[in-house]
């Protein structure tokens, strides 16, 4: 069964959250097998920013109820290295490519954008959009007003889809949808990871001494499926660009239930650290 | 060795005590052979959850202990929610099995012998380490170290280990370290390879700079997936963080500054 999403025709309704998957590092795992068996029917890159990016000191990990708590810090290489190093061996992977930008202003966006725009290997662009304003310390994405205007700027520098990935950590995020879709976004993906922090299990006093090296992180897995499941309906039911839908997607019930509140293709995630072939299973599922 | 794409049901074939730890046997007739150095991802099929803290969730990460005939070994100490869950499993029990996964130990150069030094449950990736050294016919010596007599039966594991306990209940009253300098006192021409706690790690790789000597180091992290996807894993070195999972678990020790302290294993 194929699947239109922004004028592809895709093989099947199941992708990879951005940050979940390093098909390049998968590849000397696994040898060609993960050519011949690749789970997802496009693939989206690690968030990249312009310049590159160490990411947080360790422990970047804890493990929560039923899921997992990461402040990995977006490590990445940085725009040059990525399009010269990193884009011609994802374009072998034989499946349409989204890369996933983050920038802390506008401008910074905007150089991401346009030089995304000039390489026929990308398919799409994504905007992480839960980078923190350096000003008010919101995440840029959670102003509806201001992802308008942001959007406003960035629509005309490409031709290709903008996806825009929402913030969870937001008053309003069918706003946020709303607004990204009234500034031209192709379509939206939801849910990120939603803000949590754990303490060290092994200091005292507990209270000043957090366990992640980067203060806090973002809630992802299981745990976080119930509010992934509310705020997709909720954004699918006041936007008609469509929508990725994920957060906790283990199986192809969780990932049918996104599909029934109106999501177009879902994302899997932190399934794919317990299972490394959960998204071809999945796809698979949704077919019977 | 590469991985098949996928995880595996392996069956439980064996559960033993040896002292404070469990050797886990399982069936993997479709598994590659592991290099020694290398690890697993590993969860129970049933009831994976619900334990402390309703974890695991996630699985985790063991050397192969031993590998022949179609047969994995791993050893493991419970030490929380997950190890407390394999540590249960019996016989014709289920695990999901990904591997083998990561960077493996390379054999000694130019005619030197290797020494073996190993903390607590990290003696694990030594076992079959020394399995294949010695029927290369390269010397083998093994220098364990554990916290006391019922972790020190674990040496049983091992031919002819020299052994060091902190409460002096077996072998040396001391370090590890304290073996190791000894040994190299008398003949430097070697290789170490060290897996155990960070302290005991940083104190390996600190005696190895100052001799001169090439070390190689099997590291611990937390893990969430075990192949590059999560950058979850990292350790610090001299240049920039390395994926425990991909880059290593086994590090040239003349790449790290130090030894950092979340990158060991359980004393
Ligand atoms: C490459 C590699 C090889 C290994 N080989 C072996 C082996 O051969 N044998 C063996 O026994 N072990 C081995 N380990 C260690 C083993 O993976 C861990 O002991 C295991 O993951 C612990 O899980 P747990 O649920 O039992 O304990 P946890 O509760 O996860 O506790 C283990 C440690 O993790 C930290 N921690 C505590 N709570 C959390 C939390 N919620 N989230 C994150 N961290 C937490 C603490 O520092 C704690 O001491 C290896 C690890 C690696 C990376
Ligand atoms: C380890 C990890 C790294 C992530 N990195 C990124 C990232 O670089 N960019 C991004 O937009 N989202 C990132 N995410 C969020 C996921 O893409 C996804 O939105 C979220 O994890 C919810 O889905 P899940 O529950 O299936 O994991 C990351 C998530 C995890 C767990
Ligand atoms: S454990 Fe996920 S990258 Fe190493």
């Amino acid at each position: 069964m194929s699947v239109s999403f922004c004028g592809l025709d895709l093989r099947h309704r199941v992708i990879n959250g951005s940050g979940t998957f390093d098909a390049i590092a998968a590849q000397r795992v696994f040898g060609d097998e993960l050519y011949e068996r690749f789970p997802f029917t496009a693939f989206v890159s690690k968030t990249i920013t312009l310049a590159p990016r160490e990411g947080n000191p360790p422990p970047r990990l804890w493990e929560a109820q039923a899921g997992l708590i990461n402040s990995i810090g977006l490590p990445n290489k940085g725009l040059d290295r990525y399009l010269s190093e990193d884009l011609p061996q994802l374009a072998k992977l034989g499946v349409p490519l989204f890369t996933n930008v983050m920038g802390s202003t506008a401008q910074e966006l905007s150089r991401l954008v346009e030089a995304c725009a000039q390489f026929t290997q990308i398919t799409a662009i994504e905007l992480n959009v839960s980078c923190p304003n350096v000003k008010t310390g919101l995440d840029i994405g959670a102003d509806p007003a201001q992802l308008q205007k942001l959007l406003s700027t960035l629509r005309p520098l490409t031709s290709k889809p903008l996806i825009v990935k929402l913030t969870p950590n937001a008053s309003d995020v069918p706003a946020c949808a709303q607004a990204a879709e009234s500034a031209g976004a192709d379509a939206v993906s939801l849910i990120n990871t939603l803000r949590a922090s754990a303490l060290d299990p092994r200091r005292a006093p507990r209270a000043s001494a957090r366990w992640l090296g980067g203060g806090s992180g973002g809630l992802s897995g299981a745990a976080i499926r119930p509010v992934a499941l509310a705020q997709v309906a909720a954004v699918t039911e006041r936007v008609e660009i469509p929508v990725i839908g994920m957060g906790g997607v283990q199986t192809s019930r969780h990932a049918q239930d996104l599909i029934d509140v109106g999501a177009t293709l879902v994302a899997v995630g932190t399934e794919s650290f317990r299972d490394p072939t959960a998204a071809a299973r999945i796809a698979l599922d949704l077919d019977k | 060795m590469v991985a098949p794409f996928g995880r595996r049901t392996v069956q439980i074939t064996r559960s033993d005590t040896v002292g404070a730890y469990r050797v886990l046997h399982a069936a993997d007739p479709e598994g590659p052979a592991p290099v020694a150095g290398q690890f697993a991802m590993l969860q129970s099929v049933e009831r994976w959850g619900g334990g402390e803290d309703e974890r695991p969730y996630l699985p985790r990460a063991f050397s192969y202990a031993r590998f022949a005939g179609g047969e994995a070994q791993f050893l493991l100490e419970d030490v929380g929610p997950g190890t407390n869950r394999l540590d249960e499993l019996t016989v014709g029990d289920e695990m999901w099995l990904l591997g083998p996964l990561g960077v493996g130990f390379s054999a000694p150069a130019d005619g030197r012998r290797a020494l073996l030094v190993g903390g607590g449950v990290g003696i694990a990736p030594l076992v079959i380490w020394q399995d294949t050294l010695l029927e290369q016919g390269t010397q083998a010596l093994a220098l364990l170290g554990f916290r006391d007599r019922a972790r020190a039966q674990a040496a049983e594991l091992l031919r002819d280990a020299r052994v060091a306990s902190d409460d002096g209940s077996v072998g040396h009253h001391g370090l590890v370290l304290d073996l190791l300098q000894r040994e190299l006192d008398q003949d430097a021409h070697a290789v170490v390879y060290a897996c155990g706690p960070a302290a005991m790690l940083e104190a390996v790789r600190a005696e190895c700079e100052r001799r001169k000597l090439p070390a190689q180091l099997a590291l611990e992290s937390g893990m969430a997936c075990g192949f590059g996807a999560c950058f979850g894993c990292v350790v610090p070195s001299r240049d920039g963080y390395l994926r425990v999972c991909v880059d290593g678990p086994v590090i040239d020790a003349a790449r790290l500054e130090r030894v950092d302290q979340h990158a060991g294993a359980s004393p």
